[in-house]
């Protein structure tokens, strides 16, 4: 390999992707070569480095400058000013990032100062289509340490004492799950890695799949060595074309190294992985389900037990991960347990991707210590709600969660205080909301969520959240009835008890939790047929101000019902039997006269 | 297959090409490139720098530029950066004298006087 004396690390990872990153790219290496620098400096395209809101973004080493929301006419600057004369093009780095005139490392920037990334390590780092990068920076070397100095019972204690908890959704701790498997006897077992990630906002399985493969790849491979499995499975949606596409390459390059396959490093274990492409039902992420599509049935879940350690693929001993929990294996085993349990809180041990959305400045992935409070990821990473405006929940755990409310901001985040607050930790997407958010609504739209994703099998999950749903519907325009609280909280009771499998038995959280901090909201919309926050259409009232009005009649004429009337020079009146709630007149009124309420 | 050995020397000879993306303790050689820099030949001296560097196999060293440092008379200026070291800023550089460099103050940390600023 050749020495260059700067690199340019171009972001390929969906967000940037979607936003010219490929051209980007080809123009750095076309504008490298017109300027004779094409010996000098490379061109590596990554996965995804967090700050995607600020995409498409550049970091070009050594100084680590931190390009933000680059467009491809703006590459010839950056090369002639920064890779040809040494300046620092100020005006595109990335505003956190300059103190004075001083560029700040990234680890100073506050987006990245309270990350610690032990999953996303490498993501933004490496050429994730060069397995010699990932070698570069202890790639490989897990692997190697797991098959020379150790034997499959201190693989498994090391993980059980690290404290890692399947980072899927239900953090259940993994070393145990290894343990039940390895003890299974069988000819043939399985470890299988979930890559389907559903949950509508998550998407950190999608970043780590893109920007650092072989991290997965080397941890099934450990995880085969430590339950005695031979053969894996990567269940990815097919959705996901850069993710596959990456680790296809990285299958084919760890073959080739002999680090998948038949005697691996000369040490007699075999072990090969093989993809298999999920269509994007979110059902088929539930374990049982996401097994019987890799047998090449139907994904539907089936009852548990027998647990898939026992009876999984193929009615063989199976462990099924998750990507981000497989992400943390390697460096579990190289560092060490104590390492891994340094971090995080008693029992909730080492650190947890976050994807940010919503209501936030910063939307991306960050990785934190568990422990973190939501303040911390919203305020301090997260750089704040837009506008300035006030905090009122965040929701976590997707579907299968529940809102932490503006009272519960410092409370640490770890599995099992969130699941206290009625939210859960789920695969980690959060969603922020600020006081333009209503709480009926957002449960509604989880709810028409799982409606659409339940996979019909059984009675309570297939009918139960559609009865769930209507009642939810009508609530948002206005035809909530007294009692339609009730309903719903004897409706959640009765799937949460009875569902088959989690899609159902967790449906009813996001309702649940949203009763239990925003009740009033409910009860405003049932009672006083108002959103507070001013989002269910049905519920708002177009008014003209008496003060604003001119009279000068441009509402009435654009109102599609005929509900405004007036005389010219006097101030006009809705007609409410009649307005539609169109927000024509309001979007046409010169006087900013019409306002909703 | 590779062996265990192989996936060593794969590490090391890949990580000395890429350490730049990391954070960075040793020694840094920094070449002035303003355009007055450039004018005087500091895009000679930098190719050099590299060149020598590559073929000592020199580890732990990385290569940075930077603007004018407002000595124009004396361009082209290299600056070197070592831990525990004040920085020393070498003047007029020519190939030859900034191969020098290398081999002396880089490889082994002996300043090489005649070139600095103030001899
Ligand atoms: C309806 C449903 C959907 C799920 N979707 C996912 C998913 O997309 N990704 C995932 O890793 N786990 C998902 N899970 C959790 C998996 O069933 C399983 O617990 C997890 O993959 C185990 O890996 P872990 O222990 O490493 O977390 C889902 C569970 C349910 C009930
Ligand atoms: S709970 Fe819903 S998704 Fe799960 S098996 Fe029953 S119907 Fe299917
Ligand atoms: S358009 Fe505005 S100003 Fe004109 S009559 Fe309607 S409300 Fe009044
Ligand atoms: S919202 Fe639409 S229907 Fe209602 S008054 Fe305005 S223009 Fe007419
Ligand atoms: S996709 Fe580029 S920063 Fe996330």
């Amino acid at each position: 390999m050749k020495m260059y004396r700067s690199h340019i690390m171009v972001c390929k990872g969906t967000g940037c992707n979607s936003s010219s990153s490929e051209l980007i790219a080809q123009n750095f290496e076309k504008e490298l070569k017109e300027n004779g620098l094409e010996n000098e400096v490379i061109v590596e395209r990554t996965g995804c480095f967090g700050l995607c809101a600020l995409g498409p973004v550049v970091i070009v080493y050594p100084e680590a400058a931190f390009y933000s929301q680059i467009k491809p006419e703006d590459v010839h600057e950056i090369v002639t000013e920064h890779l040809l004369k040494g300046r620092v093009v100020k005006r595109l780095l990335y505003h956190e990032s300059i103190d004075g005139d001083r560029l700040k490392p990234l680890d100073e920037v506050p987006f990245y100062q309270k990350q610690v990334r032990i999953a996303l390590r490498n993501c933004g780092v490496i050429n994730p289509e060069n397995i010699d990068e990932y070698i570069a920076f202890d790639g490989y070397k897990a692997l190697t340490k797991a098959l020379t100095e150790m034997n499959s019972e201190q693989v498994i204690d090391t993980i059980k004492r690290s404290g890692l908890r399947g980072r899927g959704g239900a953090g259940f701790p993994t070393g145990n799950k290894w343990e039940f498997a390895a003890k299974v006897k069988d000819d043939q077992k399985y470890v299988c890695c979930n890559a389907d990630e559903g949950d509508p906002g998550a998407f950190m399985d999608r970043s780590v799949l893109e920007g650092d493969p072989h991290a997965v790849l080397e941890a099934m491979a450990i995880a085969g060595f430590a339950i005695g499995a031979s053969q894996g499975y990567i269940y990815v949606r097919a959705e996901y074309p850069i993710a596959v596409k990456r680790l296809t390459i990285a299958i084919g390059q760890a073959r080739q190294y002999g680090l998948l396959g038949k005697n691996i490093l000369g040490t007699g274990f075999d072990f090969d992985i093989e993809l298999r492409l999920g269509a994007g039902a979110f059902v088929c992420g539930e374990e049982t389900a996401l097994m019987r599509s890799i047998e090449g049935k139907r994904g539907m879940p089936t009852p548990r037990p027998p647990f898939p350690a026992v009876k999984g693929l193929f009615a063989k001993p199976t462990i099924l991960n998750n990507v981000e929990t497989l992400a943390n294996v390697c460096q579990i085993i190289l560092k060490g347990a104590e390492w891994f349990s340094s971090m995080g809180t008693e029992k909730s041990k080492g650190t947890k991707v976050f994807a940010l959305g919503g209501k936030i400045n910063n939307t991306g992935l960050v990785e934190v210590p568990m422990g973190t409070t939501m303040r911390e990821i919203i305020y301090d990473i997260g750089g704040g709600i837009p506008n300035g405006r006030p905090y009122k929940a965040a929701q976590t755990g997707g579907p299968s969660g529940g809102c932490i409310p503006a009272s519960e901001i410092d409370v640490p985040i770890d599995y099992d205080n969130l699941i206290a607050l009625g939210s859960m930790m789920g695969s980690g997407g959060l969603i922020v909301m600020d006081d333009t958010t209503c709480m009926v609504d957002i449960s509604r739209f989880f709810l028409d969520f799982t409606v659409d994703e339940s996979c019909g099998k059984c009675t309570p999950c297939r009918e139960g959240t559609k009865r769930m749903l209507e009642i939810l519907e009508r609530i948002c325009e206005g035809k909530g009835e007294e009692g339609d609280i009730e309903k719903l909280e004897s409706l959640a009771r009765s799937i949460k008890d009875t569902a088959l499998c989690g899609l159902g038995q967790t449906a009813p959280n996001p309702i649940l939790s949203t009763l239990k901090y925003f009740r009033d909201e409910y009860e405003a919309h049932i009672r006083d047929k108002k959103c507070p926050a001013g989002v269910c259409q049905a519920l708002l009232e177009y008014k003209i101000s008496d003060e604003k009005c001119k009279g000068c009649g441009i509402c009435a004429k654009n109102c599609p019902a005929s509900a405004i009337s007036g005389k010219p020079k006097e101030t006009y009146l809705i007609d409410q039997a009649k307005c539609i709630k169109c927000g024509v007149c309001m979007s046409k009124c010169p006087f900013k006269a019409i306002a909703k309420e | 297959m590779k062996t265990i050995q192989e996936l060593e020397e794969i590490r090391k000879r890949t990580f000395e090409t890429i350490k730049v993306r990391r954070e960075h303790s040793g020694t840094r050689i920094v070449v002035a490139m303003g355009t007055c820099g450039i004018k005087a030949g500091a895009r000679d001296v930098m190719v050099s720098i590299m060149e020598t560097v590559a073929e000592d196999n020199l580890t732990d060293v990385v290569i940075a530029q930077t603007g004018c440092t407002g000595n124009c008379d004396m361009e082209p200026i290299v600056e070197v950066y070592r831990p525990g070291q004040d920085k020393v800023t070498y003047v007029k550089m020519t190939p030859e004298k900034v191969a020098k460099i290398v081999k002396e103050h880089l490889a082994k940390g002996k300043v090489v006087s005649e070139y600095t600023m103030n001899s």
